[in-house]
């Protein structure tokens, strides 16, 4: 019973979804249910981030052997402090999202009770997948964030784009994940378990053949989620189609979430085994930086832009496991590079969440997300240009903002174990994202744009915008805290649940 | 000794000729409808396979869910739809060539690995009472996932039901 305290931010969030729901259902009355439902999910996530906290103190009291005396002979879930650290990005995600979604949805749908309901059940199934130690219960999450996603991005029904993208993110996500559970099935047919711990027992030597097929076929199902070259071909199509918040939600969650899962599967089921994974990992980075960067630099809408944007990203964070599975064997379980991808992912996600929250405030007042209809914004509204400024300067990772701080400590893990090349693809890859980050800045600041009216912000939008930056200067200039809970955080235990 | 009928190979060859056979009919039929019934063959032979691994709830799970009701509402929204009863439809795009290759070169690969490996074999009995060991479990180890289950069955349900529902006086784009 004790040990259900750690679930509470699972609970919450669950609760607040089906009451949101039932709530929407309920209430006829279009204004109540309008000026309620949103602070309810708000709330929600607030309650949920603060059970994270609540039990952050308490996950070291509970471990492996402390699930096993209780009786469970099939471990499921892992409350550890990574997994901790990945629901804590999950649930800002989801409350920053929600946020800046508010003034989007009141335009674009009257259905808000399912918009919300769904969103903080998306978080739940990144929350539920990153804890997740089991294969069977890593494909329920998984399945879980899809389908979530899946409606989220098709959302906009009556908008044939927004359906377009839903089908073609449905389609590929139902081939990933299909070509993953033969991977799993791979892993089970060799060892007998679906318990990631006691696969890392059973596994011989003999079998690397298969772990590597198995590894291979995996890597499709989570590089789906995390838009890794070459399953990214979904991306940019369902991220220009969705509508605007939920792009944002895509850019960050389902990567975090299959970030965590991958580096889970990794560490705990293939810890000390013959096969050297560093040279798979280090060509997806490098494809999925490259790749990201050349094709982002031709895109002219703001939206597809990004999703290119972010699949580079992507390949940046990879480096840092790159650089993990390069570090020699040995007895304890060593975790450097992985901290460094979470502290890289905890300043991406406030300068993307942050991009996106101006894009949002651009689309909801000039109805398009092209570029060239940036021009002009530093008259128009100073505050967002320079907020946009701090924040392609930290997706390119100049001092002094927190993409900076990421950059160095990925980049500095590849060059800890050896991995050259990979560092200067890296920062080869930054320089080339120079070029379409800044072309937006050069129409923001020097162009001249037809619309002189200034931009109405609102207090919600408002709010996410001044976080963001904040956070995004905040992890630079301050950063010791920050470095410290990102590498206090690299802990991973078997399962504990 | 007396001439033995190898009863269970024989019907793991015919299950396989069902399951493979009837997959081939679903991608090679022209005709929409075809395919359909072709998918109904490939999973009786599934469902074959969980008989001969003793796992008979699955089997009549697999018989009843997937053919008596998916498939079936399949074929009955193929026949509701006049136009997809029409063998129009082309199966063979432009990219066919490159994904014969990928495909073959994946299938080469994966027989060669599988073949590579020594399984493990279980020496334990098939236990007889298979549903009550499903429940067992489903409260008991599972018990995590089974809640979960129910949650994201939840959220599709509400994701069906709100794509599919009537348009709305509200709603614009």
């Amino acid at each position: 019973m004790d040990a259900l305290r750690l679930l509470t931010p699972e609970i919450t969030i669950t609760i607040f979804a089906f009451a949101i729901i039932s709530l929407d259902i309920a209430w006829n009355d279009e204004n109540k249910s309008r000026r309620i439902l949103p602070w309810l999910a708000f709330a929600g996530g607030l309650a949920t981030l603060l059970m994270i906290f609540y039990i952050w103190p308490h996950v070291d009291q509970y471990n492996y052997t402390a699930a096993t005396d209780a009786g469970r002979e099939v471990p499921m879930l892992a409350v550890d402090r990574m997994s901790l650290f990945f629901k804590m990005i999950a649930v800002l995600t989801v409350i920053l999202v929600g946020l800046s979604a508010g003034e989007y949805v009141e335009k674009h749908t009257p259905f808000r009770g399912e918009f919300y309901g769904l969103m903080l059940l998306a978080g739940l199934s990144i929350m539920l997948l990153v804890s997740s130690t089991n294969l069977i219960m890593i494909y329920l999450a998984l399945e879980f964030l899809s389908i979530t996603s899946y409606i989220l991005t098709g959302f906009l029904r009556r908008d044939a784009r927004s359906i377009e993208a839903a089908l073609k993110y449905f389609l590929y996500g139902a081939l990933a994940s299909g070509v993953m559970l033969y991977g799993f099935s791979l892993l089970y047919g060799a060892t007998g378990s679906v318990d990631l711990a006691t696969i890392a027992g059973s596994l011989e030597t003999t079998q690397a053949g298969l772990v590597v097929a198995a590894v291979i076929l995996m890597l499709a199902g989570f590089g789906f989620k995390i838009a890794l070259v070459p399953f990214h071909q979904w991306s940019p199509d369902a991220y220009e189609g969705a509508p605007t918040p939920i792009t944002a939600f895509l850019s960050v969650g389902p990567k975090a979430a299959g970030l965590a899962v991958l580096i889970r599967v990794m560490v705990v089921a293939l810890p000390a085994f013959d096969v050297n994974w560093t040279p798979i990992l280090s060509l997806v980075a490098i494809f999925t930086m490259s790749v990201g960067n050349l094709v982002a630099l031709w895109q002219t809408n703001m939206k597809r832009m990004l999703a290119y944007s972010s699949i580079a990203q992507a390949g940046y964070m990879l480096v840092g496991l790159a650089a993990w599975s390069a570090a020699p064997p040995s007895a304890v379980a060593y975790l450097g590079g992985v901290d460094a991808i979470m502290l890289f992912l905890l300043a991406y996600m406030f300068t993307n969440l942050g991009v996106f929250a101006i894009a949002i405030i651009l689309e909801n007042q000039m109805g398009t997300s092209e570029i060239a209809d940036y021009a002009g914004l530093i008259r128009r509204s100073p505050y967002l240009s320079v907020a946009l400024l701090i924040f392609f300067l930290s997706l390119v990772g100049i001092p002094p903002t927190s993409g900076f701080i990421g950059k160095l400590f990925v980049f500095g893990a590849a060059v800890n174990q050896g991995l050259y090349v990979l560092a200067l693809f890296g920062v080869f890859n930054s320089v080339i994202s120079v070029a379409y980050y800044f072309g937006v800045l050069r129409n923001v600041f020097f162009e001249k744009g037809s619309d002189e009216s200034p931009i109405r912000v609102g207090v919600a939008m408002n709010t996410v915008v001044t976080i963001t930056v904040v956070m995004t200067l905040l992890i630079a200039l301050y950063g010791q805290p920050f470095i410290q809970l990102a590498a206090d955080s690299a802990q991973i235990l078997a399962a504990n649940f | 000794m007396p001439f033995e009928i190898p009863f269970v190979q024989i019907v793991w060859w015919a299950m396989t000729a069902c399951a493979i056979g009837g997959a081939i009919g679903v991608v090679s039929s022209n005709n929409l409808f075809h395919s359909a019934l072709f998918l109904v063959l490939s999973l009786f032979g599934v469902a074959g396979y969980y008989v001969l691994l003793s796992a008979g709830f699955l089997a009549v799970v697999q018989l009843m869910v997937y053919i008596g009701a998916i498939v079936i509402l399949v074929l009955f929204a193929i026949m509701f739809s006049r136009r997809m009863m029409k063998p129009t439809e082309d199966e063979m795009n432009r990219q066919w060539l490159v994904s014969v290759i990928v495909a073959a070169a994946l299938f080469s690969w994966l027989i060669v690995v599988v073949n590579s490996v020594s399984w493990p074999v279980t020496s334990a009995a098939p236990t007889a009472d298979t549903v009550l060991q499903l429940g067992l479990a489903f409260l008991g180890s599972y018990l995590i996932p089974f809640l979960v289950v129910g949650v994201l069955l939840s959220a599709a349900l509400i994701g069906a039901i709100f794509l599919a529902r009537e348009k709305v006086e509200a709603e614009e784009i």
